[in-house]
């Protein structure tokens, strides 16, 4: 348990109700990695598109809302288990209530999987002539429509910034939990899609510019940089209440948490910035594969016990 | 109207009264709490203390939980009440991770969030909450709090510089205020919490939220295999033998 206890008081609990531990466990933080992959692979898209010719990178445009997809689906289905009621999600869309981040967020997360749906099937239908064959009319559709896609992607990724970030509003309306704080987690919300859309496309990009994959290796390494210097400022330096102060306190004094969470730091900042940094001189793709994992497998210890900590606090 | 609840700290005897009746009131299932009584003892010996602490929701006026609903499952009464439906409650545990002052908690019966409702049924039938009628000692005052000549208002003025509220940092503005209280029984950081065993109970954390009898599949399958519910007759059937004795237990 986290405590500030005055000495001079001696005062302990000597009678209670056991009461509630972790209450948004290891679920959610599946929900918020594979979020983090889903829209950041649409930021890294976007980006190359804008930086190279689309024949630097061959397989991007079908490759990239078939990530998306795939990450979306795995973040709604641990949202759908995360729930004591499961069969009552319709409740977000039949009743809902605006001024809840999670309701907002639904939304928006919903909007954004229909639209990665259609970027998909377009994407697919392109890449692959014979795919569905010659009577299937939902390729058939999406071949006739192909320039949608590039219609639809400015709007997505307009659209994946506040579907990357509606969780850490949601965080910041847990107002029992002071160490979430809504702009610095916007922030790592946003740094951690960036690493995480990043990584992921590295696993793919086998086939393109030398250009391209060093533009990867640089976001890559930037993101972790930056997310790592916020988590460390948050870590040493949050005076931002008592009972921030004191469940940082206590992970710092090697309490639960405190070995997961350096093992996060150095698997899934420290080292994929040195490997980063050797990528772009040395141009070795394995060490660029194995930093694209690291980061992946880092970055879900550190979230997961990012969300976990604040709620060792006792609140009553 | 705004409905508001004042606890004369200096009254309370911690018999527990008052978290007995709320169980019965409203059928709160074993392992939750709407209402409970905490112990704290203050001082080293022979200099000590102990205070009693009733901790229940403080219905506030900004009230985290309502906001983060995503259903509206919470939301507020005309008088000032935050209540819950349980039927639209999709047992997101938002709400848990809202309220400051830990007063919600996911029901093992129904698996949707549930706390204290000042007795919304009772009062909608011109009835006191079921722990003020059963306060040996008129510690619990309830009453409206814009009303000036209301029991809990003259006692407000009365106890004018000595009232105060849980956690008012957190601008909830809570309606729900105690007399006699300090920084070592208000504040939750300010007291140690010792886990294991204690003056009669084991002061621990729930090793579960919600049924800790169906885990994630179960919560799928239950409308259509049916759920076998964990409620309060089960404990007419609880077999005592097969557990450790009451002094093992840390008795008294």
């Amino acid at each position: 348990m986290v405590e500030s206890t005055i000495h001079a008081t001696q005062a302990v609990v000597t009678l209670d109700v056991p009461i509630q531990g972790i209450v948004w466990g290891s679920i959610i933080t599946v929900n918020m990695w594979a979020k983090s992959i889903g829209t950041g692979v649409v930021f890294l898209a976007a980006y190359l598109w804008f930086r190279h010719s689309k024949d630097d990178m061959p397989n991007l445009r079908w490759l990239m809302p078939v990530i998306a997809f795939l990450s979306l689906n795995i973040f709604l289905l641990f949202t759908l288990i995360d729930l004591h009621q499961p069969y009552r999600m319709i409740h977000i869309f039949t009743h809902p209530h605006w001024t809840s981040s999670i309701t907002v967020g639904a939304w928006m997360a919903s909007a954004f999987l229909g639209l990665i749906t259609v970027l998909m099937v377009i994407g697919a239908a392109d890449a692959f002539p014979t795919l569905g064959g010659k009577k299937c009319k939902i390729t058939g559709l999406a071949r006739k429509n192909s320039g949608l896609y590039e219609k639809i992607m400015p709007f997505l990724v307009f659209l994946a910034i506040p579907v990357t970030t509606y969780t850490a509003i949601i965080m910041a309306q847990a107002s029992a939990r002071e160490l979430w704080q809504a702009p610095t987690e916007v922030m790592q919300m946003m740094w951690a899609a960036l690493m995480a859309g990043s990584a992921a496309l590295i696993f793919i990009s086998g086939s393109w510019s030398k250009e391209a994959r060093k533009d990867l290796a640089l976001v890559l390494t930037v993101a972790v940089f930056f997310s790592f210097a916020m988590y460390m400022s948050e870590y040493f330096f949050s005076f931002k209440s008592a009972e921030a102060e004191a469940i940082l306190e206590f992970v710092h004094s090697g309490g639960a948490y405190n070995l997961e969470f350096w093992v996060g730091m150095t698997v899934g900042f420290i080292i994929p910035f040195f490997l980063g940094m050797s990528y772009m001189k040395s141009e070795n793709m394995t060490l660029l594969r194995f930093a694209a994992l690291a980061a992946l497998v880092g970055l879900f210890f550190v979230k997961d016990v990012w969300l976990k900590i604040p709620q060792m606090l006792p609140l009553s | 109207m705004k409905l508001g609840f004042l606890v004369d700290l200096n009254l309370c005897m911690g018999c527990k009264g008052c978290e007995i009746a709320c169980k019965v009131e409203n059928e709160v299932p074993l392992s939750t709490w709407r209402l409970r009584v905490k112990y704290i003892d203050l001082g080293t010996f022979p200099d000590t203390r102990r205070s009693f602490t009733p901790l229940r929701c403080n219905h506030c006026e900004s009230a985290p939980c309502e906001r983060i609903c995503p259903v509206s499952a919470l939301h507020y009464l005309e008088n000032g009440i935050v209540n819950i439906d349980s039927d639209r409650c999709i047992g997101c545990a938002g709400c848990m991770m809202a309220c400051p002052y830990g007063a919600i908690y996911m029901d093992p019966e129904t698996n949707t969030a549930d706390k204290c409702t000042y007795c919304a049924h009772r009062i909608e039938s011109g009835m006191m909450p079921a722990c003020v009628v059963a306060c040996p000692v008129e510690a619990n005052i309830f009453g409206d709090i814009e009303d000036d000549h209301s029991n809990i208002s003259l006692y407000i003025m009365e106890h004018k510089g000595a009232v105060q509220v849980r956690k008012p940092e957190k601008h909830t503005n809570p309606h729900h205020y105690y007399v006699g209280g300090g920084n070592q029984t208000l504040n939750p950081l300010a007291h140690e919490r010792i886990e294991g065993y204690s003056l009669f109970n084991n002061i621990t954390h729930l090793d579960h939220v919600g049924d800790k009898n169906h885990g994630i599949l179960d919560r799928f399958l239950a409308p259509f295999v049916g759920h076998d519910k964990l409620d309060n007759k089960s404990f007419v059937h609880f077999d005592n033998t097969a557990h450790e004795s009451h002094e093992e237990e840390g008795g008294h």
